[in-house]
């Protein structure tokens, strides 16, 4: 669905975006991670054709960004939920939604059908013909993820749509996320929120002016772990660890080592979240009670940190 | 370019407009404030003869060529810079719709209000002049050949120039406001054709005169037609206005 090679984009001596080369999937939901002025908004407005790249490639489907006779088709295919929400104050909720069906070229039909459905799944739809400007920034948000769907567009391009959230808002976007995710929508998420990321997205994409890592967010944690930052499960025991217990763990694929601290056992996995079942059973299966299970180690969070850090020197 | 995309731009700005009470009543207030107190101050206070109304009333209906070059700017200052500080160009941009068809929707919802003002405004000078001058000219004075020159032509290429330096200004500045109080220079030059009337420098009830001044402003029209496109790009709004 969007392809990029060597995307770049300056503004003056200031390098934005430096050779980006990513690919994302149709149906497939990728965040792309990145600090504050990493590129996240400048690569959207350039994959948006709202401006122009210094040099590279990028496709949009079957459609070349940066082609003058291809910005309007692709713009028809897409939706963007900006940064900034962007609405108009003084118009009601139904009539910003309509005035971009408008707009995208929908029929009376499909926009009243639209506008009824995406309200009504934001739970929004009571509050129709109030006014945009009276509305909470939580609302306002979910009227911006409508406004951008009301043509049903095969791409959805969403630049930090739970910052400045309060969390019960930021939850229902998150979940109207998942939901659409479910619709097998692609989408491309711009966030800087790394359990954001972690719960949404199919595939994560790390930048820092540079694309410095891809893949799923557990290839990323289990590439740190490779890398020296390995990834553990922590047991409690409600007893002391036993040589049966120790015994059972040693015999998993995938184990590393297993230390023992009186009733809590350390045991260092390649993959925990697939491992942790085997872990558990065969400590049961030992005899052993448990109390808690958590892993530890590289998360998300240590590999973001690591690259960003590593890309930034 | 496709109207349609414009159309529908202007109208959502027409729907916008409605709710700004105060710009509407701007609009029409003061249009037909000056149909009313010109012709009660000639009635009633400052009596002329016939060979004074002849002068003053082209040069009155000049008036409306000076308010074209003002009233465009609340609603054009409004149409650009309100967008601006609604930051509501970004998802205007993305969708598809071209630079030279959203400039053409901004300039329909700039322009066709104040028109309608001042046509009004006018028509009810016109014929307030008429009732309160007919008795001392022996005629009714409007509507003349000149009051369609200076009404269907002068004052639409005059409102015109109005909203593109409204949309120029309204592309460097960072307040509706601020739009508002550059864009309203667009108003000195045609002051200066009133003033250089009433000094008898140009006579403003001569048609070849007007003529002449209607060239001059199709011309700067064209030129800012060129400048105001040039001004209004994706890429300058996105990354240069502030």
């Amino acid at each position: 669905m969007i392809e990029t090679k060597g995307l770049t984009k300056r503004f003056g001596t200031l390098t934005a975006v430096d050779n980006l080369t990513l690919k994302v999937n149709e149906g497939e939901v990728f965040g792309f991670l990145g600090p504050n002025g990493a590129g996240k908004t400048t690569t959207v407005r350039m994959l948006c054709c709202l401006i122009s790249k210094t040099s590279g490639e990028a496709r949009i489907a079957d459609y070349d960004v940066g082609k003058e006779a291809d910005a309007l088709k692709i713009r028809k295919l897409i939706g963007l939920v900006p940064d900034t929400v962007g609405l108009y104050d003084d118009l009601s909720a139904y009539d910003n939604l309509d005035f971009y069906g408008k707009l995208y070229g929908c029929t009376e039909t499909q926009r009243k059908e639209n506008i009824q459905r995406f309200l009504t799944m934001l739970g929004l739809w009571e509050k129709r013909d109030a006014i945009a400007g009276t509305f909470s920034k939580g609302m306002k948000q979910k009227l911006a993820i409508a406004r951008a769907l009301i043509h049903e567009p095969e791409l959805l391009f969403m630049d930090e749509p739970t910052a400045n959230l309060d969390p019960e808002s930021a939850k229902t976007v998150r979940d109207f996320i998942l939901g659409l995710k479910k619709e097998k929508k692609t989408i491309f998420l711009n966030t800087h929120n790394l359990d954001e990321a972690q719960r949404v997205c199919d595939r994560i994409g790390i930048l820092s002016t540079k694309l410095l890592a891809t893949g799923t967010p557990q290839e990323l944690e289990r590439a740190l772990s490779s890398g020296g930052g390995a990834r553990r499960t922590v047991v409690l025991l409600q007893e002391q660890a036993t040589d049966a217990m120790l015994a059972g763990l040693r015999q998993l694929t995938g184990v590393g080592s297993v230390t023992v601290e009186g009733n809590k056992l350390d045991v260092t996995l390649s993959d925990p979240d697939k491992q942790n079942a085997a872990v558990i059973e065969a400590i049961v299966k030992a005899g052993g009670h448990i109390q808690s299970v958590t892993i530890a180690g590289a998360s998300l969070e240590d590999v973001y940190l690591k690259l960003v850090r590593e890309g930034g020197s | 370019m496709r109207l349609s995309q414009s159309w529908i731009i202007a109208a959502k700005d027409f729907k916008t407009l409605r709710k700004k009470k105060n710009i509407i009543y701007m609009l029409f207030f003061i249009p037909f404030l000056i149909a009313v107190l010109i012709p009660a101050v000639i009635g009633y206070v400052a009596h002329k003869s016939p060979a004074e109304l002849v002068v003053f009333l082209p040069a009155f209906l000049f008036f409306y060529v000076i308010l074209a070059g003002y009233l465009a700017t609340p609603i054009a200052s409004y149409t650009i810079a309100g967008e601006k500080v609604e930051k509501s160009l970004e998802p205007l941009l993305a969708t598809p719709t071209t630079d030279s068809e959203i400039l053409l929707g901004k300039g329909i919802a700039a322009f066709f209000p104040p028109l309608a003002a001042l046509w009004g405004g006018s028509a009810l000078f016109m014929l307030l002049m008429d009732l309160i001058t007919r008795d001392e000219l022996g005629y009714y004075y409007f509507p003349d050949s000149n009051t369609a020159l200076v009404l269907l032509l002068l004052l639409p290429l005059a409102l015109l120039m109005s909203v593109q330096v409204n949309v120029i200004v309204s592309s460097r500045v960072t307040d509706v406001r601020a739009g508002q109080q550059l864009g309203g220079l667009a108003v000195v030059p045609l002051m200066g054709l009133y003033v250089s009337g009433e000094l008898n420098l140009i006579n403003l009830g001569d048609a070849s005169n007007l003529l002449i001044i209607a060239a001059a402003l199709l011309v700067v029209d064209v030129l800012l037609f060129f400048v105001s496109r040039a001004t209004f790009r994706r890429e300058e709004i996105l990354t240069r206005w502030k």
